[in-house]
């Protein structure tokens, strides 16, 4: 077996506040995989997210990986958080124009990008001009425009209407087997955590510890139908079960 | 709250430029009925015909004071752009030069210019440069505070991203600060715009006699010495219908540049 592509080893960080946020977190991430951390409103999962990045650094502890952290990653934030002055095409191109590659030689890659979210129509758009769920696209595009190894995903669909985030959680499950992503996604909603994962790593109450990881394995497709099955339900069910057990214990 | 609907977004458009209109319109009228009326000499208060007129007979020898007033005033906003705007991007990049420059900023912004006018005037020897001085001290201010401020407004996550893509200072600076610092920097400029112009009025005044001799303020001095208040009033019109052209031009520079994407410059219909 090969090594992990991200290994995340006796993590701890407390900040200068003297808040404790993780309280030793160990975790593997394998090419491919797609892990969901579930966990309430600030346990840290953010923050988790954040060191994996590098943009905090753990009080102790090891962030690993077995390839090439720069430009491997791509990063999905909360918010859309894309530049008002720019227009869609720019602000997906950003990445790459910071990698200094020209702006011509870069077109390919950032029209590839903005078909595979669905805003290839809207290059020249200003994110004034589009809807919440058009703007995450914009901004998963972004994410993807420098052809990462993992994707990483914090809370992106909290802010959207259900009808745009069960539409949004199935065009990401697309990327994921095209682009043979590895993900880690950071969400407070179980059934987004089941319906997108291979694993599910739950999370205590801050500081956070983690406390389950559960594999889902599902027989039929990931898709729009898959919500209305048993299997889907009982594997909410008993996710939804080892959080609620994990609430109590704080 | 009641308010009449107006049937067209041009009906309501078309009010708020006439109502404005008809109330200067009736404000000169009921000017002149009482210059008539009680007959108040000229030397007091001209009537709005009579500034009028003046305006037509001395119109061509005041306008060429105004270009010189005009002249001090924009090459002092140009001055004080440069300047302000250099000073703020060094100031964005430490916050050790910004706590050393800032407090003499401010010094030198709540110091009355007519106060330190007479001494500018007395150490610069070419009176142009001495006029520009002070009209530059009374508007580099709301330009260098308004750009410092939207230097340091830069969105946290946008920060972030541009961190983790490993954007260099430089490339903060031009692609994620200096833009989101436009808005600021354009409101601070339309403040400074008026107050350029205010402050060539002003330095002209101090130095009277002493200056250039020239500009509109002197005009007005003149004009007012010799009791020639119509003159004095007709220099007073050109004035503030620079001042006016001055705020309508930057106000429009501001829209232009800022339509796309800025809250301030889109349609306020939903």
């Amino acid at each position: 077996m090969t090594a992990p592509l991200l290994t995340i080893e006796g993590v701890r960080k407390t900040f200068a506040s003297g808040l404790e946020a993780l309280a030793g977190v160990d975790l593997a991430v394998n090419t491919g995989e797609f892990v969901s951390i579930l966990g309430a409103s600030g346990c840290g999962k953010s923050t988790l997210l954040r060191l994996v990045a590098g943009l905090a650094e753990p009080s102790s502890g090891d962030v690993r990986w077995s390839g090439e952290r720069r430009g491997g990653i791509g990063f999905v934030f909360q918010e859309p958080t894309l530049m008002p002055w720019a227009d869609v095409f720019s602000n997906v191109y950003l990445p790459l124009r910071l990698a200094g590659r020209p702006r011509a030689e870069s077109a390919a890659r950032v029209t590839e990008a903005l078909e595979q979210v669905g805003l290839a129509d809207f290059e020249s758009s200003y994110p004034r001009e589009l809807s919440g769920g058009m703007r995450m696209r914009a901004s998963i595009a972004r994410a993807l425009v420098t052809q990462p190894e993992i994707l990483l995903l914090d809370e992106p669909f909290a802010a959207l209407d259900e009808q745009t985030r069960f539409k949004l959680n199935e065009d990401l499950l697309r990327v994921w087997r095209a682009r043979r992503l590895t993900v880690l996604f950071v969400t407070h909603s179980v059934f987004e955590s089941v319906f997108l994962s291979t694993r599910v790593v739950v999370m205590t109450a801050r500081p956070g510890r983690i406390a389950a990881d559960l594999p889902i394995d599902f027989t039929g497709e990931r898709d729009a139908v898959l919500r209305t099955t048993g299997e889907f339900g009982a594997a909410c069910g008993a996710v939804s079960q080892r959080l609620a057990s994990v609430s109590e214990a704080a | 709250m009641k308010r009449p609907k107006e049937t067209e977004p041009g009906n309501g458009r078309g009010l708020r430029m006439l109502a404005p209109l008809v109330f200067g319109v009736l404000v000169l009228a009921l000017w002149e009925w009482t210059v008539r009326a009680y007959d108040v000499p000229t030397y007091v208060a001209p009537g709005p015909l009579l500034v009028l007129k003046t305006l037509w007979t001395d119109g061509p020898s005041l306008l060429g004071s105004l270009w010189v007033t005009l002249r001090i005033a924009l090459t002092a906003l140009a001055a004080a752009i440069i300047i302000a705007v250099a000073l703020a991007v060094v100031m964005s990049q430490s916050r050790w030069v910004e706590a050393s420059l800032l407090p003499y900023a401010i010094v030198l912004q709540v110091t009355p210019i007519v106060a330190i006018a007479p001494l500018i005037i007395i150490w610069v020897k070419d009176v142009f440069l001495s006029l520009l001085v002070c009209a530059w001290i009374v508007c580099f201010f709301p330009i260098l505070s308004n750009t410092t401020l939207g230097l340091n407004s830069a969105d946290r996550g946008l920060v972030d991203l541009f961190r983790l893509y490993g954007a260099s200072r430089w490339q903060m600076l031009l692609f994620l600060r200096l833009p989101t610092a436009l808005p600021y920097f354009l409101a601070g400029l339309k403040i400074s715009g008026g107050l350029a112009l205010i402050g060539a009025v002003v330095a002209e005044f101090v130095a009277g006699s002493g200056g250039t001799q020239t500009g509109l303020a002197y005009r007005i001095l003149e004009a007012g010495y010799r009791l020639q208040i119509p003159r004095m009033f007709a220099a007073l019109v050109l004035l503030s219908v620079t001042g006016i052209a001055i705020y309508f031009l930057l106000d429009r520079l501001a829209f232009r540049l800022l339509r796309h994407w800025h809250e301030s410059a889109l349609p306020k219909e939903r």
